[in-house]
């Protein structure tokens, strides 16, 4: 049975990215900087990634990263959630670099384990690791690619894209530097998490592995993407709660705190039950990944159905109990409700995942 | 707390086996022996069935015996008194009370069975109105109590009254042990919506209990019932269970012979409710991985609730995919068994028994308020009867 709790290591990880983003990725600032000309805060992910070496957190330490595991990447990811920073983790941290990891590449991984290079994976972000290989881009015997990818996360701050690619022998999966492909910022349903589009004209390339390497290295980058996703979800969620308790306490209707009314209470009780589930799931999952359990594809499938149905429930109800202020772009709840519902869509939806499992698990529909 | 370790534990059960090989020692005989050992419960007091060792211990005792293949004690029938009795007993009873009952309730020789719950106070059971008036050395009690499980094989209950109705409800109350043998004491089964009757109807009527047989002090009842009832929620959370233990994994294997009962919709949902029991099991063993490092979290009041909810929903699908045999009932004859058997019926007593996981042992929805209140900490609801006399309540 895996490990469900967190080690007094990670709690002391979470404990020092917590304080940073208390103070660097405050709501205000956050909300500030959706507006900007920066959406990303850069400054924040150098910290994050180069002096707290978190880029690199999973990466061996013969390959510049710190030698941790899915597990410390996880608990990372729930404060990322909890604070919703503009800052590119999931896209460079997590699925270009393992990507690269599963392609077996020495030269890239260094570079964007310590913070140097921001790296993003050309897939659309609602690829599923079942989804197959995609077929959108060519790549000719130059190694020139042409194509394009639509809504790929992180991409606008990205430095490298990690690009899958139909190639003269079957797929291949490729590293292209920015300047060579066409990269068009959209405007995005989730304000802190960025996605653009991005097209190939004969932009050369370096190939990083190719046929059922590829296909592999691809599957096995969503599938950690997936899986750590749920972690997101459930920092993602736990803050709504929070927040949202915080408030009925405070807020007086009919004279006596909003909070004190059962129809209120239920529906957070409700909330925490879920919760009590997701971080379960979440904590399988990053543990089965962490070790490389057998029981990977079947963790990542329930808690990526699982995660991203509370966290969306999660900033619903909080959007829905904050009452009118819920509404306001001022208030915070808009930003987790937009990050909710764009990382249920991220990497599977909760049906998908579901469908996957019907396969694994061989129970067949009908 | 004493020193002793896992090993001590071992050779202790290895001396009591030797003196009482199971394959020739009288059932009962050997359980005795047992408590007399001091290896009913470790973590028990020295002559009260335990050696004051650390509870996690009790494991090391449990599986030494059924590698000897020693009998049980029958946790079934007697899991009231076990669960429940047996802590309150220990916490508020006199050395007399701790000497008479402890022994006899482990070895099953008498069964318990908790007179709590009233027609008018089940949630609210502070609100109850079984009076119990003085008389000399005794107490004359009259009222009705219900929902109760095993009271027809019972030999005791452990029973909450009320003993002074001027004073605000939770301050006048009153705990017992009632001797189920005694004149005035009525058991009625109770039929369910199953057809079967789990559970009694029990009628006091002049039933005199001598002052002997009260646990704790005269209108500190509450107090003792807190006890009673946190050692049941503690109970409640299960066992360890591999992926598709329990009922899900029958639904799934019916999914898997019956493929002509498969429908795109029950497909969706059993997948839904597939990945439900696993999150739920995942979280009761995240759960119990607190507890083994002694950090119990808050999250086991959740764990009754997520229970009733998902076995409601899975006894539901699995009546619907049964087809035409969902129409059936295996058997409505009224039997009195001494404990649920989920797993041994059809479908159908499934279904309608899984409407009580939402009631028994505190609803969903005081579940809820305890979970807002406790865990979040969320304001409770005002007070009507805050400081109002027991006897002035409108009911």
């Amino acid at each position: 049975m895996s490990d469900l709790l967190y080690s007094e290591v990670e709690e002391d990880l979470r404990a020092s990215v917590r304080d940073l983003l208390t103070d660097r990725a405050g709501f205000t600032s956050v909300l500030a900087r959706t507006e900007s000309a920066e959406p990303y805060d850069l400054k924040l992910w150098r910290t994050l990634a180069a002096d707290l070496g978190l880029a690199g957190l999973a990466v061996p330490e013969s390959l510049g990263g710190q030698g941790a595991s899915h597990r410390e990447v996880a608990v990372v990811l729930e404060e990322l959630g909890r604070s919703v920073a503009p800052v590119p983790f999931l896209g460079s941290a997590v699925l270009a670099t393992a990507a690269l990891l599963a392609a077996g590449d020495r030269e890239l991984v260094p570079r964007l384990a310590g913070g140097e290079l921001i790296g993003a994976l050309a897939v659309p972000l609602t690829s599923a690791p079942e989804s197959g290989f995609p077929d959108g881009v060519s790549a000719n015997t130059e190694g020139a690619l042409s194509g394009a990818v639509r809504a790929v996360a992180d991409a606008p701050v990205a430095d490298v894209l990690i690009v899958p690619a139909a190639g003269p022998d079957g797929p291949g999966l490729y590293a292209v530097e920015k300047a060579a492909a066409t990269v068009s910022d959209v405007v995005s349903l989730d304000l802190t998490r960025r996605l653009a589009d991005v097209s190939f004209d004969n932009a050369s390339s370096r190939l990083l592995a190719s046929g059922a390497e590829a296909r592999s290295a691809l599957r096995q980058a969503l599938r950690a993407g997936a899986g750590l996703l749920a972690s997101e979800q459930v920092g993602l969620a736990q803050r709504c709660l929070e927040e949202t308790v915080a408030y009925l306490k405070q807020r007086y209707q009919f004279g006596r705190p909003v909070g004190s009314f059962q129809a209120l209470k239920h529906r957070l009780a409700d909330l925490y039950l879920e919760l009590v589930s997701a971080r379960a799931t979440a904590r399988h999952a990053a543990d089965t990944l962490a070790t490389g359990d057998d029981d990977v594809p079947v963790a990542v499938a329930v808690a990526a159905a699982t995660c991203s149905a509370v966290a969306l429930h999660a900033a619903e109800e909080s959007v829905q109990l904050h009452g009118g202020i819920g509404m306001t772009w001022e208030h915070p709840a808009h930003l987790y409700l937009k990050r909710a519902k764009s990382d249920e869509l991220a990497l599977g939806t909760p049906g998908r995942h579901r469908a996957a499992l019907a396969g694994l698990v061989d129970l067949p529909p009908a | 707390m004493s020193t002793l370790t896992a090993d001590d534990l071992r050779t202790r059960v290895g001396e009591l086996l030797a003196a009482h090989p199971p394959a020739s020692t009288d059932r009962l005989d050997f359980l005795r022996a047992r408590f007399d050992a001091g290896l009913a419960w470790v973590h028990y007091p020295e002559g009260l069935g335990g050696l004051g060792a650390p509870r996690e211990l009790q494991n090391v005792v449990e599986a030494e015996l059924a590698k000897a293949g020693a009998p049980d004690n029958n946790p079934r029938r007697i899991g009231i008194g076990l669960g429940m009795a047996a802590p309150t007993i220990l916490r508020f009873g006199t050395d007399e009370q701790k000497r008479r009952y402890l022994r006899p309730l482990w070895t099953g020789e008498e069964v318990w069975c908790q007179l709590f719950s009233e027609p008018g106070a089940g949630s609210d059971l502070a609100a109850l109105g079984t009076r119990a008036v003085r008389d000399g050395d005794e107490w004359v009690v009259d009222g009705q109590k219900v929902w109760t499980s095993v009271a027809h094989i019972a030999r005791f209950g452990i029973l909450v009254t009320r003993t002074d109705p001027d004073v605000p409800k939770h301050q006048g109350m009153t705990y017992f042990i009632c001797d189920m043998t005694d004149p005035g004491v009525e058991v009625r089964p109770l039929r369910q919506l199953t057809g079967e009757a789990e559970f009694n109807e029990v009628f006091l009527s002049g039933v005199r209990i001598p002052d002997d047989n009260r646990l704790g002090a005269v209108g500190e009842g509450w107090k003792v019932a807190q006890t009673t009832l946190m050692n049941e929620r503690v109970a409640i959370g299960g066992n360890a269970m591999p992926r598709e233990g329990g009922l899900i994994g029958m639904v799934a294997r019916t999914w898997r012979e019956r493929p002509e009962l498969r429908t795109p919709e029950l497909h969706d949902r059993l997948l839904k409710l597939w990945v439900e029991a696993e999150a739920a099991r995942l979280a009761g063993q995240r759960l119990r991985q607190q507890l083994a490092v002694g950090a119990p979290g808050p999250e086991g009041s959740a764990m009754k609730l997520a229970f009733a909810k998902l076995q409601q929903a899975l006894t539901g699908l699995e009546v619907e995919l049964s087809g035409e045999d969902g129409l059936r009932y295996d058997d409505w004859t009224l039997r009195r068994p001494e404990k649920v058997d989920m797993l041994g019926r059809g479908p159908g007593y499934r279904y309608l028994r899984a409407k009580g996981n939402s009631i028994e042992g505190g609803t969903s929805e005081v579940l809820r308020n305890i979970i807002s209140e406790r865990v979040l900490g969320l304001p409770s609801e005002p007070r009507v009867d805050k400081d109002v006399a027991w006897k002035d309540l409108p009911r």
